[in-house]
């Protein structure tokens, strides 16, 4: 219990701070790493709560695809980043706000949640217990077929992302040579190669 | 989980289906299908409608009642696929001219009409959050579709941005209700809030259906989530506007009036008050802020806030009169604004699409015609007897009055007295000014049908109002059991 | 379950160890005499040509966002794998439909040429 309690803290506290450091730091690379190490502890934490997949997840898509993505989009912009920060001062109040309006929004929930037991449904589909079945199994279990509307739905999501990236995107360029390769093999000697006779003395 | 599930979303299944084959057909045709494919959509959409009527039947739950058809859904998933069928036959001649004629087009609208309809049919707040998020992520990129302009792009990224907040709003909101009420689908939350046991819903869950109500405003284009409006009318292409006017408005106030009615219907007293004031806002800053537009899209946009301030004041009443009067509206408003942006469309000179309102000075004397239907639509829209605008507001104001919420019906009143003053404008630069160049002729044909099409039900509605009245009468009973 | 992450705790904890330890020896043991010369950016001999920070090509967002897609795509596998035997061919052709929508979204992509880089 006091490791994992230890490990907690351990993973909070970086966490905070790796993400005081992603809206501080002055080089946007530099952004992008502290964000990487915040999913890192962030996975460490659902790990604490049991929830291995969410954070095996965490560490496959956000760490190894989106922070990827981050990294080529910040290289990509092509903008002054000390530039941008100088209004960072200007926006820091009503920023500020919205953040205090949601840690007391937080404050307030967690408090009610203690106070009294609420009025609940039974949930729909009830999470076995973690040490009985792991939570991969339990998510299988019902993703594909009770929830097999929003898994489908959520395909749809994917296909339309794909053409959106392309169809915003994709240029084709002129005059670029592309490999073909059912061409290029099927090429042969007589198509390529012309013998031509030369007198001597004389040019072609 | 068994066959019979599907057949209540045989239209999303036909259109997501038929989708993915154009997009085949279309990669391996190239963009000389744009025509094609843009036909078989409408086609698609079309045949969509007619499997919709052959299912529906009495109220049905599928997927493990994630999904419902009901009279409402039916009333509203057809005004969104004739929506989106007329948004694309619209855009053929322009993409066209504009060189935007790419195949993905269509699909993308086909898929976004998929995402609406999965909206409509929402019985769950993660399948309402699915739906909205396959509509939203079509339309962020059909709203940037023309990729080298600065303003359309613009307008793609602006409604992204905002649109991902909104989302991220809606998803807070989504997950405090989960929470404390331990459920996301609708059916189970009105079992749960029905008050039965005597026990009063916890504050939390309040605080989760007003994080939710805000993620719903942005995507109906309410004050105060209505910056991106103006923007991304103004930026995107033409006939995306006319569009996004459109259909999706409908699919996200249908998604709307099914949340606060359905699973929060009882907590009507704690919603109805942010609805009575989102109301309020839209219709004095739709009015107001219309008055000095210059640009004829912008101006459209800000019109359109104000009509979604009208048609809220139905939802406000909180009665099965005010949903009625609500689909109604929508129904209406669908018509005037297609026929109105099929106008916009018609305003090319030299080759280019013009936007400015004083370009319109004189329409009557080169084209009479098209000045004509445009004074039609904008009498409309300013609510002047016997046109059908003049309608959609009185069902939503008798049901404001039924249910004694007279300040809101008078403040409604005196708003679109306010609004006609720039609608009464645009007849009276078209009417009464001096001819300026005339646009481009001929008009394309299919924006020809459908202008005089949209006139005729305008002008004709207060004859033959019967199948819309019944339609809508016949949606809001559903929604109000016993 | 917990138990059986204690090693990558320990791990970790190992690796944070040992990464202060160097970086701390190195500031304690070794003498800090920085000068203009040694501190300045050294490529192969020259002055640095340009900054570090060179504009990308848009197309490594493409090739990133596609990645990521297909990325998602097989998040969905896994607990399909591991859960096939309870699921029955419900979820069975459920996943294979899911697939075959991305199938098609692939094919298109390789069609368009997305996949190439000229």
């Amino acid at each position: 219990m006091v490791i994992q309690a230890i490990a907690f803290y351990m993973f909070a506290i970086v966490t905070i701070a790796a993400a005081v450091m992603v809206i501080s730091a002055r080089n946007p690379v530099h952004s992008v790493l502290f964000l990487i190490l915040a999913f890192f502890n962030a996975a460490g934490l659902f790990v604490l709560m049991g929830a291995e997949f969410i954070a095996m997840i965490l560490v496959i898509v956000y760490v190894g695809a989106v922070a990827v993505l981050f990294l080529f989009v910040v290289m990509m912009l092509d903008i002054n980043f000390a530039e941008l920060r100088q209004g960072f001062l200007q926006y820091l109040p009503i920023g500020g706000l919205i953040g205090i309006v949601l840690l007391v929004e937080l404050l307030f929930l967690a408090s009610t949640w203690l106070a009294k037991p609420l009025k609940t449904a039974s949930p729909a589909s009830p999470a076995p217990a973690a040490d009985a079945v792991t939570n991969t199994h339990a998510l299988g279990r019902v993703l594909y077929t009770d929830y097999v509307y929003l898994f489908q739905a959520a395909g749809l999501v994917l296909l339309v992302a794909m053409i959106g990236a392309i169809v915003l995107t994709l240029r084709s360029r002129e005059g670029v040579r592309r490999q073909n390769a059912a061409a290029q093999l099927n090429r042969r000697r007589d198509q390529a190669v012309e013998v031509k006779k030369v007198q001597p003395g004389s040019s072609i | 989980m068994n066959a019979t599930y599907l057949v209540h979303s045989r239209p999303e299944i036909l259109l997501a289906c038929l989708g993915m084959a154009l997009l085949m057909y279309g990669v391996f045709k190239g963009d000389r299908s744009f025509r094609t494919v843009s036909w078989i959509a409408v086609l698609g959409l079309v045949a969509a409608g007619c499997v919709l009527s052959a299912v529906s039947g009495p109220r049905a739950l599928a997927f493990g009642s994630q999904f419902v058809l009901d009279g409402f859904a039916l009333f509203m998933k057809w005004l969104v696929l004739i929506g989106s069928a007329l948004a694309i036959v619209m855009s053929l001649a322009f993409n066209e001219r504009e060189r935007m004629a790419r195949f993905e087009y269509p699909i993308l609208i086909l898929f976004a009409t998929v995402g609406m309809l999965m909206m409509i049919s929402a019985n769950d707040l993660m399948s309402l959050y699915v739906g909205l998020e396959l509509q939203s992520l079509s339309l962020y990129v059909i709203a940037a579709f023309n990729r080298d302009s600065t303003r359309s792009t613009e307008a793609g990224l602006k409604y992204f941005v905002l649109g991902a907040l909104s989302s991220g709003m809606l998803l807070y909101g989504a997950s405090l209700v989960y929470g404390f009420a331990g459920t996301t689908n609708f059916t189970a939350l009105a079992a749960l809030l029905d008050g039965s046991d005597g026990k009063a819903p916890g504050l939390g869950l309040l605080v989760g259906l007003v994080f939710v109500i805000a993620g719903l405003a942005f995507k109906i284009s309410a004050v105060p989530f209505h910056m991106w409006t103006p923007d991304v009318y103004e930026g995107a292409p033409t006939p995306v506007t006319a569009f996004f006017a459109a259909a999706p408005k409908i699919a996200a106030m249908a998604l709307t009036v099914r949340v606060l009615v359905g699973p929060f219907g009882e907590l009507v007293h704690q919603w109805q008050q942010i609805v009575i004031f989102v109301s309020i806002a839209s219709m004095i800053l739709g009015a107001l802020a219309a008055i000095w537009q210059t640009n004829i899209k912008r101006l459209l946009a800000y019109s359109s806030i104000g009509h979604v301030g009208f048609a809220l004041v139905g939802l406000a009443a909180g009665t099965e009169a005010g949903v009625q009067g609500v689909a109604i509206y929508m129904a209406i408003y669908l018509v005037m604004n297609v026929g109105t942006f099929c106008c916009v469309l018609c305003m090319r000179q030299y080759g280019r699409a013009v936007e400015g309102i004083e370009d319109l000075a004189g329409l009557s004397k080169t084209q009479p015609m098209l000045a004509l239907a445009l004074a039609i639509f904008m009498f409309s829209m300013a609510g002047i007897p016997p046109l059908a605008g003049f309608f959609a507001k009185l069902y939503v104001f008798l049901a404001a009055v039924d249910a004694k919420l007279y300040g809101l019906a008078v403040i409604g009143l005196l708003t679109s007295v306010v609004a006609a003053f720039y609608y009464l404008r645009i007849i009276k630069l078209m009417y009464f000014d001096d001819a300026k160049e005339s646009f481009e002729r001929p008009v394309p044909g299919e924006i020809g049908v459908i202008l005089v099409g949209s006139s005729l039900f305008i002008l004709l509605f207060f004859a033959y109002p019967a199948p819309i009245i019944a339609g809508a009468s016949a949606a809001a009973k559903v929604l109000f059991p016993g | 379950m917990l138990v059986e992450y204690l090693p990558i705790l320990i791990f970790l904890g190992i690796a944070a160890g040992m990464a202060l330890a160097a970086i701390g020896a190195s500031y304690v043991v070794a003498r800090q005499r920085p000068d203009s010369e040694k501190v300045s950016a050294y490529e192969c001999g020259f002055d640095a040509f340009g900054d570090a920070r060179r504009q990308f090509d848009v197309r490594f967002y493409l090739v990133a966002i596609l990645f990521i897609i297909f990325d998602l795509e097989i998040a969905f596998l896994f607990p399909w794998a591991i859960s096939l035997g309870q699921i029955g061919m419900f979820g069975f052709w459920s996943m294979i439909v899911f697939l075959a929508v991305l199938t098609v979204g692939f094919v298109y992509e390789w069609k368009k040429g997305a996949l190439e880089w000229e």
